[in-house]
């Protein structure tokens, strides 16, 4: 086996350029090379980066294991390309076909280089065969894993968005709420709340539901403990938008909300606050209903 | 052993709780408190929570206590800066700490603690 | 899971209860817990260790890291070989407390976890399992 490495590994290295550019034009022919996505330059850098890991790996290490510290580099190249495939927009498929892609290349260089040895080529070729395979797995485990933590992000961030707490008025702040409430959900708007509530020292809430479709027992009992928490920090909460038919739901699930107070609309809740907090809001003269 | 320094401040008395609260320390500043109150004739107690990162039933029920002892011995008490991780945990545990008037910050608990006497003193006002 | 995972606190004096609530929220930081979920961790921890303190007559509490699949979490154990629990679903009921308490111990730590079990024999001892996912 000690022969057929160095043989790769000594292909890989006296014939880089020509490798590169057979490889370039096999993914051209594959309709995949010019991809304004990723540059060509930017492509040749990582088709050299790639032979050259793969190379060194060889010298160093067994060509089929790939788990063996002598493919840590390989293994951390394959993650970051893989990364960079699914920031840039690349599918699963494309992102595998780079690596297929060199198959052929090297096959070729292979029978050429070994055309007289048909054992050791058969060897050598089939043991190549189950390293780029075994790179592609590796490359498709890294794309996926990366698709899974945008997912994640984007969930996060989605969380994030739809919980925006708005300053009403001097230590009044709101929060409008929209779309359907799930516990993940408000338990993220419970928190921010909290937060702004301590970084503001606004002493007045208004959780405005008009734009949430339907309370389940569930969500009520969020609200509820919601209001329980702010009143547990020292200030107040009121809960306006409740539509006739969220109203009926509440009474018919026995949820007892008759502690907090609810008004119809986020204007009269506002017209509530600033009461509570002495302001008084007054029309000036001149300016007719 | 650790005990939690009670300042006073006029008819006020002050209490920051910045340690690791054991069930100890707490039953130590709950009889400081009330002997403190007695001895001073104070008439309002300010307990300053925002450094306590976290409130069990043990500590709930102390802070319960100190407000109910207090009353009796004619003092508010008013509990400031509670973290919003605490109040969570508090309303997911049970504790609605009934009985004990909250509020954002030393400013508004010592706005309260004043509003409270002088109703006490005029017979009426706004404050239940 | 390996067994630098597990390690164990003693709980034998009121002042163990508090070397307890350290030893979580440290091992919930080390997690990444959010600061929500390392208070709720934290007190239900306080909860149990105060319980095997002052109602088991002492004992210990183990901590482990525990996984599943990408989900990472803590598992915490209290153990005692003290009287036990002769009515298991009153002790869990609100309100019920074998000693001073608000009688929120047992039922508050419940929810304040993802996963709670408890097996208790009189005369035997008490040993309480909660889990908290990230």
């Amino acid at each position: 086996m000690s022969k057929a490495r160095t043989t790769t590994a000594s292909i890989l290295k006296s014939h880089e350029k020509e490798l590169v550019a057979d490889w370039q034009k096999e993914l051209a022919s594959a309709g995949s090379a010019s991809d304004v996505r990723i540059g060509e330059r930017a492509l040749h850098a990582q088709m050299s980066e790639f032979i050259g890991l793969l190379r060194d790996a060889a010298q160093h290490g067994d060509l089929v294991d790939v788990d063996r510290t002598a493919w840590q580099p390989m293994r951390q190249f394959l993650q970051e390309v893989s990364r960079s495939r699914v920031a840039q927009g690349f599918t699963s498929e494309q992102t595998a076909l780079f690596i297929f892609s060199f198959k052929k290349p090297l096959f070729v260089r292979l029978r050429k280089e070994l055309g007289d040895d048909p054992e050791t080529l058969a060897a050598e070729t089939w043991a190549a065969t189950q390293l780029l395979d075994r790179m592609a797995l590796l490359a498709m485990r890294s794309y996926q894993q990366s698709r899974e933590e945008v997912i994640v992000r984007q969930q996060e961030e989605m969380l994030e968005l739809s919980t925006p707490v708005v300053k009403l008025w001097d230590g009044v702040l709101g929060l409008p709420m929209i779309g359907t409430l799930d516990s993940a959900r408000t338990q993220v708007v419970m928190e921010t709340l909290l937060q702004r509530i301590v970084e503001t020292g606004a002493e007045i809430a208004i959780i405005d539901i008009t734009g949430v479709p339907t309370v389940d027992t569930q969500v009520a009992q969020h609200l509820l403990k919601t209001v329980a928490a702010i009143r547990l920090m020292g200030a107040d909460c009121i809960i306006s938008g409740v539509r006739p038919q969220i109203a009926q739901t509440i009474v018919h699930l026995g949820v007892d909300l008759h502690d907090v107070t609810t008004k119809a609309t986020l204007a009269d809740a506002l017209a509530l606050a600033l009461q509570r907090s002495g302001w008084t809001v007054e029309r000036s003269s001149g300016q007719t209903r | 052993m650790e005990r939690i320094p009670i300042l006073q401040m006029g008819e006020f008395l002050l209490v920051t709780i910045q340690v690791e609260l054991s069930d100890q320390v707490a039953l130590t500043l709950q009889d400081d408190l009330t002997e403190r109150i007695r001895t001073t004739g104070a008439r309002g107690v300010l307990i300053d929570i925002s450094a306590l990162e976290l409130v069990d039933s043990f500590i709930g029920r102390m802070i319960a206590n100190i407000a109910g002892m207090a009353r009796i011995l004619d003092a508010r008490t008013v509990v400031v800066g509670m973290q919003p991780a605490v109040a969570i945990t508090l309303v997911e545990l049970g504790l609605t700490l009934t009985g004990v008037h909250t509020a954002l910050n030393p400013d508004r608990g010592m706005q309260y603690l004043r509003a409270a006497l002088a109703e006490e003193v005029h017979g009426h006002g706004r404050l239940g | 899971m390996d067994a630098s995972d597990s390690r164990t606190v003693k709980l034998t004096t009121e002042q163990d209860v508090v070397s307890a609530r350290q030893a979580v929220r440290q091992l919930c930081q080390e997690l990444g817990f959010s600061l929500v979920e390392q208070t709720k961790t934290v007190t239900a921890a306080s909860e149990l260790a105060r319980n095997t303190v002052t109602h088991g007559g002492g004992g210990e509490m183990r901590l482990q890291v525990v996984r599943n699949g990408t989900r990472r979490g803590v598992r915490l154990t209290f153990e005692d070989r003290g009287p036990g629990m002769p009515d298991i679903e009153k002790a869990m009921s609100d309100g019920w407390s074998s000693g001073d308490g608000l009688g929120m111990g047992l039922s508050g730590a419940r929810r304040l976890v993802n996963e709670f079990e408890i097996e208790s024999q009189p005369g035997e001892g008490t040993r309480v399992s909660i889990a908290r996912w990230k």
